[in-house]
């Protein structure tokens, strides 16, 4: 498998969730720190070995209050990359050529948020916030629901374009939902979901029911990105990250060139690319399932299908357990946990299915896994190529 | 009843005359002097040619709905659901987001109108043709 860093392995050398669901006993840093502690002492390392700090949404300032808290003093490479939800695909990105390049040799990654506990998402357009902005002149005064909106206008865009379904669609949910049966921390384990469930569900913002929708959980992760020299007194498999790619289009939706196309077909090119491969290497996908239709549209735009055929593409059980791409395989944002910024449980999923530890919902034989992140309203995208060796 | 853009500051020198225009009721978009490429929203540079020789036109205010959404919840309370968001394609080239009072589908024509504010120049939204 070529790579650009061949010569300078890469790997996620430990990974952690932090507690999730519900957690009204703990503060984000609490939960971070534990995380962080767990994942660092699955790469057989610890706290006074980071010497590379990439999160950010923990605080004002990036990375400066958690470094803090976690009293790292040996700090030389700081990134607080403000992506969204695929942050932590780009931070996989940035600490890999860090890591690659000796800047730094430990890079600890992540996040923890308690945004169901605190109550803090709401619709309103907050680009109304500032009264000067672009968004409060030319679209918070048209009422679209952040983010679900921008998203329904998506999918109601490819049903137009391509005649995608509400019920293909919702096979997506169910998919996700599949997996969650099989993985007792997921929120709606013990809890299936039929075609039907989801296309009956509230309609919020047509075509988008209440279950195209993500859940909202606390919770979060740590992940540590580190050389060959370092993981290898790893407790546990080391994963190689073989390539990784990001991306961006617009901000505010009437400036999206195309509904149907997102910035995953540059991330995804350049991920593939650096890593050797094609959607179709791929034995376990991990993409951002913050709607529906954010997962209809990484299955096309990173070729595992073709433009306008993911409808077709996610019938008949295709990303389920036992279908031929198992893709969100933790249960994902709509059926385990969504902490506001999911890609860091993309990439914990990932490394577990890698190293063969995922129990009941273990994909047989991985050997390449992907994690897709898609942040604000389908405007950023970060892909990781992940394999184990 | 409409209002004065000079009583209104959106502290945006460049989207001024777009506002002014509002005021009128006369929708305006930003047109490059080089290349002719119409442009929304305002910016200091053509994002065709990127040239800076840029002035104001008045443009149809015809359009054809690129995509909608029916929103089903509550999120502004001047916006009683449900309603439609739209973005509209106008024939000098700009995509708008806005709002369309009426019975609309995706491919359809629709035409500029205008919604009075109390706070605010009125608001371009849009209606069947």
């Amino acid at each position: 498998m070529a790579s650009a860093l061949g010569d300078r392995p890469i790997y996620l050398a430990g990974v952690a969730e932090t507690k999730l669901g519900e957690v009204h006993d703990e503060t984000e840093y609490s939960m971070f720190a534990k995380a962080a502690i767990e994942a660092l002492d699955e790469a057989g390392l610890t706290l006074d070995d980071v010497d590379g700090l990439f999160l950010n949404y923990m605080g004002e300032e990036g990375t400066v209050q958690v470094g803090e808290y976690l009293g790292l003093h040996n700090v030389r490479y700081l990134d607080s990359t403000d992506s969204g939800g695929s942050a932590f695909e780009l931070f996989v990105h940035h600490a890999m050529l860090a890591v690659a390049e000796g800047r730094c040799d430990v890079a600890l990654i992540g996040y923890a948020s308690r945004q169901r506990t605190r109550r803090q998402r709401t619709l309103g357009d907050w680009t109304a916030r500032d009264t000067y902005s672009l968004g409060a002149q030319f679209q918070a005064p048209y009422g679209l629901p952040m983010p679900i909106g921008h998203y329904a206008m998506m999918a109601a865009r490819h049903m137009h374009q391509y005649g995608t379904t509400s019920e293909q669609l919702a096979e997506i949910a169910v998919a996700a939902n599949q997996w969650a049966q099989r993985n007792p921390k997921a929120w709606r384990y013990g809890k299936p979901l039929t075609v039907d469930d989801i296309v009956t569900s509230t309609m919020m913002s047509d075509p988008l029911h209440k279950l195209d929708c993500c859940l909202v959980t606390d919770g979060g992760a740590a992940i540590v990105v580190t050389n060959a020299d370092r993981a290898k007194d790893a407790r546990k498999k080391a994963i190689r990250v073989l390539g990784a790619g990001e991306s961006q289009t617009h901000w505010h939706i009437s400036q999206m060139p195309d509904l149907t196309v997102t910035a995953g077909q540059i991330a995804g090119r350049e991920a593939f690319g650096m890593a050797g491969i094609t959607a179709a290497d791929v034995d376990v996908f991990e993409p951002y399932d913050s709607f529906t239709i954010t997962v209809l549209k990484a299955l096309e735009d990173l070729g595992f299908c073709g433009q306008g055929e993911g409808g077709e593409f996610v019938q008949k059980g295709r990303l389920g357990p036992g279908g031929e791409l198992p893709s969100m395989t933790s249960g994902g944002g709509l059926s385990y946990n969504h902490p506001g910024a999911l890609g860091a449980l993309l990439l914990v999923e990932a490394v577990r299915q890698l190293r063969g530890e995922a129990g009941e919902r273990q994909v047989e034989g991985a050997e390449i896994g992907v994690a897709h992140g898609v942040g604000g309203f389908m405007s950023t995208a970060g892909t990781v190529v992940l394999a184990r060796e | 009843m409409s209002t004065d853009a000079d009583t209104f500051d959106y502290g945006d020198t460049l989207s001024r005359p777009f506002w002014e225009a509002a005021a009128r009721k006369e929708l305006v978009m930003q047109q490059c002097a080089t290349c002719g490429n119409v442009q929304f929203y305002p910016r200091p540079m053509c994002l065709e040619c990127r040239g800076t020789d840029l002035g104001w036109t008045a443009v149809s205010g015809d359009a054809t709905v690129y995509s909608m959404t029916t929103v089903h919840v509550q999120i502004d309370p001047d916006l009683v659901p449900p309603y439609v968001v739209a973005l509209v394609d106008l024939d000098e080239g700009p995509r708008l987001l806005t709002n369309i009072d009426g019975d609309v589908e995706i491919g359809v024509r629709v035409r500029v109108a205008w919604r009075d504010r109390d706070d605010a120049p009125p608001l371009p939204v849009f209606e069947p043709a």
